[in-house]
């Protein structure tokens, strides 16, 4: 393997730093989980073999794949509806169904949680104000296994459309008009030869939204754990809430598994994958207007309605919710209030310190990875095609593995403060900073890689001529090219960071909660107005983020900006 | 002694040879051509030069300081080359003046002397008055001209160019020959040009480089590449012309017309030595040889006929007029080459 490609006099050391900086935050966490899960011996007493013993994993692990499984039909529903009806026909107004659409998966997932909470149930502001609420006393229907699955569908169905979508652009004209050609009519088209076409997009996109059904914490963790219905991920949560450091080893186990099952889904996708691509020659890239004629109307309605309901209902009750003295209180002129706002920003001292937490660990995360991206974009456009895979893969681990193993291989890699500089991590912002660069590095370098992959080599090699070394080519010229990316890749960060739950949950301490974390508190603590109040504040901040990254999009390169193609 | 030599240069990649043994003395001032089919080596060769690829074995030394060899290699922003890319490699965020000064901003020269400099490569290649352009505002022939005044900036003693005329309309091409012609005039530099184009290396070079599979096939002027040619792929690979099998010749060696008419009339011999006859060299008239019109395609200021002569081989040759197919002609053939069998 050569590691030292000839980067001239300049840099030398890069290569080296580099490769330091994947293996202390790609690999070492994981590493760290499978030394301690496999560290006792493999006996009666191993916590790896209490855990399988246990009856309540496996109910767990049941309920994982329950809700991941079902969830993925829904997502699938929706996405390949949206995916088909978007993509290939002459509906109206595609941009703004597109974002709208997309928005459910930009959402952090406690915050969808919180809203489809207030919009059913007995004490939902929204019901009562519009008098339909069910008597008192009737349960909460969202506090179940197909709640949990419905929200985890609506949450991924994005990831489906996505996948999809891809993979009908990527479908060459010819091949539709030589099926016209040839006298079939536009459904026949469809169902001939689109739908066996795109088969493989739909798998990819099903595959990715079951593995993210399996990692998701935020929604079970408020559905679930109120009706003690356990999966896998609150099951870790909450034998680390409840005993702490003393079953880190068998939550280790635990997290293993998790992780085993979410690397199968994965694999299982790989497989299907491989079977059902089609080498597709031709012209692509342009969709597939399929004219609906009088029908267009009813298409456009339908997905209308069924944004209406998966997205502003619940959006409407959060803001309703967030708006009311307090729960159960209908929302009339009179009981109208900006108290919780007003105590948002005033008087509670958290919720202040969540904000300022969590600006400063997503606004630094963004800042570092963007610096550490384009070094490592740049050295490994030098690499073999194959160890560049593989590079990017071992990166990609932190990302793939669902948020909570990553938080409990961070805890055990800095329980015990850190050696030779005897600084201490655990109970600091410091920890979930390192998870979040090790868990966010691919989503900054994704962009970067892609941007610099379409630079010509000859720009650089012009000003090699020209006499520039290593580090002025880079500064001179690489960057500026791929400035946009590199925007783009920091500000993905930044959105996805700033709400993040899964692995904060499990890595705050007093005084360093991040927002995900407390809108998780207030809702558990019974505070849903307050909650509500940021939960909608951070909704206008996404929004406000990815209106921020379309206007970046003319100058990115194709598939930067998740939900814009 | 030699400006640019190139000694026994060979470049693997995973152990395939793709420049195998390749030695060429390239003398100051020279216009040089690589020449070959694609995948034949040219660009590796031109990019050894630059440095942009490593050595597998042999020397490049320029004015007799080596560049490179078994356990050196100078970096490309150390060889102090100019090179002119297909793409023109036009930095996109940078003006057209900023474009061309760069290398001068890469060896400290500001000031006056660094607008004076720029100035006057825009003014050579006539494009001064859109130096505050940017370079996606220019056309295809505009941009080439830019990365020429690039070249231009430093006075390069090497200037290299890989396959400059590749994605210009064929007008274009004409009168950006005429720029490279005018810029090797001014300049003196030492140039070498990749191509895939017979007819540009022909009109361009002092001196070609035929390559073939990683190796010399023969470095020679361009006449002596038409009218000498080594070998039968050299011959077939240059020009226009037809290859007669023929008895009892040497390679190498030109051969008069009435010797090469007696042979060709026999007919019942082992057909061994290839011998080349250009088509300028075949003249139909009243005498001569007995041949048949076999097919006959309008050319515009000519007719280009394939003739099959009595011993069944077959002939290309011009006209003035046409001629329908299934005509019984005569010709006289004026001279021939013979060549090397193909290896």
């Amino acid at each position: 393997m050569q590691l030292t490609v000839p980067m001239g006099t300049q840099l030398r050391w890069l290569p080296w730093l580099l490769l330091l900086a994947i293996a202390s935050l790609s690999l070492a966490p994981s590493l760290r989980l499978v030394v301690e899960a496999f560290s006792q011996p493999l006996n009666a007493e191993s916590s790896l073999w209490r855990v399988l013993r246990d009856a309540a994993t496996w109910r767990a692990a049941w309920h994982s794949l329950y809700t991941a499984g079902l969830g993925t039909l829904i997502s699938l529903l929706f996405g390949s509806l949206f995916a088909f009806a978007i993509t290939l026909t002459d509906i109206r107004a595609k941009q703004s169904l597109v974002f709208c659409f997309m928005l459910p998966m930009m959402i952090p997932p406690q915050v969808t949680a919180l809203s489809w909470l207030q919009l059913f149930g007995p004490a939902s502001p929204l019901l009562n104000s519009l008098g339909l609420a069910p008597p008192l006393g009737s349960p909460q229907p969202l506090y179940s296994a197909n709640g949990i699955a419905l929200l985890l569908g609506i949450q991924h169905a994005p990831l489906v459309f996505l996948a999809l979508r891809t993979s009908l652009l990527s479908l060459p004209r010819e091949l539709v008009e030589a099926a016209r050609i040839n006298g079939a009519g536009q459904w026949q088209v469809w169902r001939d030869i689109i739908l066996p076409v795109t088969r493989s997009g739909l798998i990819a996109g099903g595959a990715i939204a079951f593995v993210s059904g399996l990692g998701n914490f935020g929604i079970p963790a408020m559905l679930g754990i109120p009706a003690s219905y356990y999966v896998l991920p609150t099951l870790i949560y909450q034998r680390m809430a409840g005993f702490g450091h003393s079953v880190l080893s068998e939550v280790a186990s635990l997290s293993l598994l998790i992780g085993g099952l979410a690397l199968i889904g994965v694999a299982i996708q790989q497989r299907l994958l491989e079977r059902s691509r089609f080498a597709l020659l031709g012209q692509s890239g342009r969709p597939h207007d399929f004219i609906l004629g009088s029908r267009r109307w009813m298409l456009e309605a339908g997905l209308g309605t069924i944004l209406a309901l998966i997205l502003l209902a619940p959006l409407a009750a959060l803001v309703v919710g967030s708006l009311v003295p307090a729960l159960g209180v209908p929302l009339t002129l009179e009981t109208l209030t900006l108290s919780a706002y007003g105590e948002m920003l005033g008087r509670q001292g958290v919720t202040l310190r969540a904000f300022h937490n969590s600006l400063w660990l997503a606004g630094g995360a963004a800042l570092v990875l963007m610096m550490l991206s384009v070094l490592l974009a740049y050295y490994m456009q030098r690499l073999s095609p194959r160890l560049r895979l593989w590079l990017t893969s071992v990166i990609e681990i932190p990302y793939a593995l669902p948020g909570v193993v990553l938080a409990i291989a961070c805890i055990l890699l800095f329980v015990r403060p850190l050696p030779v500089i005897d600084v201490a991590l655990y109970g600091t912002l410091g920890i979930i900073f390192i998870a979040y660069l090790a868990r966010f590095l691919t989503v900054c370098l994704k962009p970067v890689s892609s941007s610099l992959g379409q630079l010509d080599g000859s720009l650089e090699e012009a000003a090699q001529l020209a006499g520039a070394g290593p580090l002025r080519r880079l500064v001179d010229i690489v960057l500026p090219l791929i400035a946009p990316a590199v925007f783009a890749g920091g500000l993905l960060v930044f959105l996805i960071a700033v709400n993040e739950l899964t692995v904060s949950a499990l890595l705050w301490s007093a005084g360093n909660e991040t927002l995900g974390v407390l809108i998780f508190n207030l809702d558990q603590s019974g505070d849903k107005v307050l909650a509500s109040a940021v939960a909608v504040l951070v909704v206008v901040m996404v929004a406000a983020l990815m209106l921020g990254l379309n206007l970046l999009a003319s100058r990115l390169p194709r598939g930067v900006i998740p939900w814009r193609h | 002694m030699a400006a640019l030599v190139l000694d026994s240069l060979v470049k693997r990649f995973e152990s395939t040879p793709v420049v195998d043994e390749l030695s060429l003395e390239i003398e100051p001032g020279e216009f040089v051509a690589l020449l070959g089919p694609s995948g034949c080596g040219k660009t590796t060769t031109l990019r050894l030069l630059a440095g942009f690829e490593t050595l597998s074995s042999g020397q490049v030394s320029l004015n007799g300081r080596s560049l490179a060899h078994a356990s050196l290699h100078l970096p490309p922003e150390q060889r102090r080359m100019g090179m002119v890319f297909q793409s023109y490699a036009l930095w996109p965020h940078m003006s057209v003046a900023d474009n061309v000064g760069y290398t001068l901003k890469m060896r400290h020269i500001k000031g006056d002397e660094y607008r004076r400099r720029v100035g006057q490569a825009l003014e050579t290649v006539q494009l001064a008055s859109l130096a505050e352009r940017m370079p996606q505002a220019l056309s295809g022939g505009q941009r080439q001209r830019v990365a020429l005044a690039r070249c231009l900036v430093t006075e390069p003693e090497v200037v290299l160019l890989d396959e400059p005329l590749a994605n210009l309309d064929r007008h274009l091409r004409a009168s950006m020959e005429e720029t490279f012609r005018e810029f090797h005039r001014r300049t003196g530099a030492t140039m070498v040009y990749v191509t895939h184009d017979q007819s540009e290396a022909m009109s361009l070079a002092d001196r070609i480089a035929v390559m073939k599979s990683g190796r010399l096939a023969q470095w020679a002027t361009p006449e002596t590449l038409y009218r000498r040619p080594r070998n039968e792929w050299v011959a077939r690979f240059i020009g226009q012309g037809s290859i007669l099998r023929l008895p009892d010749v040497t390679p190498g060696r030109a051969i008069p017309g009435a010797e090469l008419m007696s042979l060709a009339m026999h007919h019942e011999c082992e057909w061994d030595t290839p011998v080349l006859v250009r088509p300028e060299q075949v003249r139909l008239g009243s005498t001569g040889l007995p041949a048949r019109v076999e097919n006959c395609i309008f050319r515009g200021e000519r007719y280009e006929l394939w003739l099959c002569l009595n011993s069944g081989q077959r002939l290309f040759a011009y006209h003035h007029e046409a001629l329908p197919i299934g005509r019984e002609v005569r010709l006289v053939l004026q001279q021939g080459w013979s060549l090397e069998p193909e290896a």
